[in-house]
């Protein structure tokens, strides 16, 4: 492999295919611990959505899944996070050619569905709780609301963050750490849109299925 | 930025295009009554994680080059613990709810519950 290689059998100054000598760029280097970050997060996640696997059916009484979820909304939803994935992508292209109105386009649309997103999901849950579906209401709802309210939670920040970013870049420009901090949002708005298709399936889909 | 092979452009237009079919896919799974019930379960969790992997693969380019190695590590290290993670936790909440299953107000069996 090659990390066994480099650390262990030469020493560094003679490393023959090597295009720098010494640590990995600091991209390199922050891309990796934030990814680390955004695993320890996923598993959080992990513990969510076994809780919610294992309190599924303790509906005590009140409303199921079948009862409360709405497939359309669900989908509205989903199409609202991956194209802003997907828009987030554009943005890190445009990011990477430093071309400013591109990221500012990139960021707004990716901002506005993320928004989308969470206007449908704030409704979703108001509307649970107008009909009673409280998380006090039953274990299954209690699980729910944690599992899918934390990934809201992860959409708002991220949001906060992305126009924090826009405020960055427009002030200091595409310096070399304004791109770091930009790479982590990227990763972070892809791994959340990884969660997503976890809830939709595990939670809505697998919910509703006959 | 090199454009050896397919532009980054077409790699995340690509990307979005296939979970979007994935997506699809899956919403069609759950809702039509053409496929046995009992596969369905099984067939939305493959699709959501090959919709994972595309999401990996596409968008947060980890792939199996020489430059992703140290990544692509971390995540199979951060996939086993979110396999112990949740499958520990169901086996172990399914072997208790069992244990707690006696039968109420039936009469005193010397059966034991293992």
């Amino acid at each position: 492999m090659n990390i066994a290689v480099a650390i262990d059998t030469v020493p560094q100054d003679a490393l023959p295919s090597a295009s720098e000598a010494g640590p990995a760029p600091k991209r390199i280097v922050v891309a990796y611990g934030f990814w680390i970050f955004l695993l320890s997060d996923i598993v959080m996640f992990a513990a969510l959505f076994a809780s919610y696997a294992v309190l599924v059916r303790s509906t005590a009484g009140g409303p199921t899944g079948v009862q409360l979820f709405n497939q359309t909304t669900v989908a509205i939803e989903t199409a609202c996070l991956l194209v802003s994935s997907y828009t987030c992508g554009l943005m890190s292209l445009a990011i990477n050619s430093r071309n400013r109105l591109g990221t500012y386009l990139g960021a707004l649309v990716t901002f506005a569905l993320g928004a989308a997103f969470l206007t449908l999901e704030l409704r979703e849950f108001a509307d649970m709780i107008a009909r009673g579906a409280t998380p006090q209401r039953s274990a299954f709802l209690s699980a729910f609301f944690t599992l899918v309210g934390c990934h809201g939670l992860h959409v708002t920040l991220g949001l906060i963050w992305l126009v924090v970013m826009m405020v960055q870049v427009a002030v200091m420009g595409f310096v070399a750490s304004v791109q770091r901090r930009l790479l982590c949002f990227s990763l972070f708005w892809h791994a959340l849109d990884i969660v997503w298709v976890g809830v939709f399936t595990v939670v809505y889909l697998m919910g509703v299925s006959p | 930025m090199d454009a050896s092979a397919p532009s980054e452009f077409l790699v995340y237009t690509i990307g979005l295009f296939v979970a979007v079919l994935l997506t699809a896919t899956s919403f069609w799974t759950a809702n039509t009554t053409l496929l046995w019930p009992g596969g369905v379960f099984l067939g939305l969790a493959v699709l959501a994680i090959a919709q994972m992997g595309i999401h990996l693969v596409f968008f947060l380019h980890i792939t199996s080059g020489p430059e992703s190695t140290n990544n692509a590590l971390a995540l199979a290290f951060g996939v086993l613990t979110v396999f112990v993670v949740v499958a520990g936790t169901m086996w172990i909440m399914a072997d208790m709810n069992e244990s707690m299953m006696m039968p109420s107000g039936a009469p005193m069996s010397m059966r034991m519950q293992h």
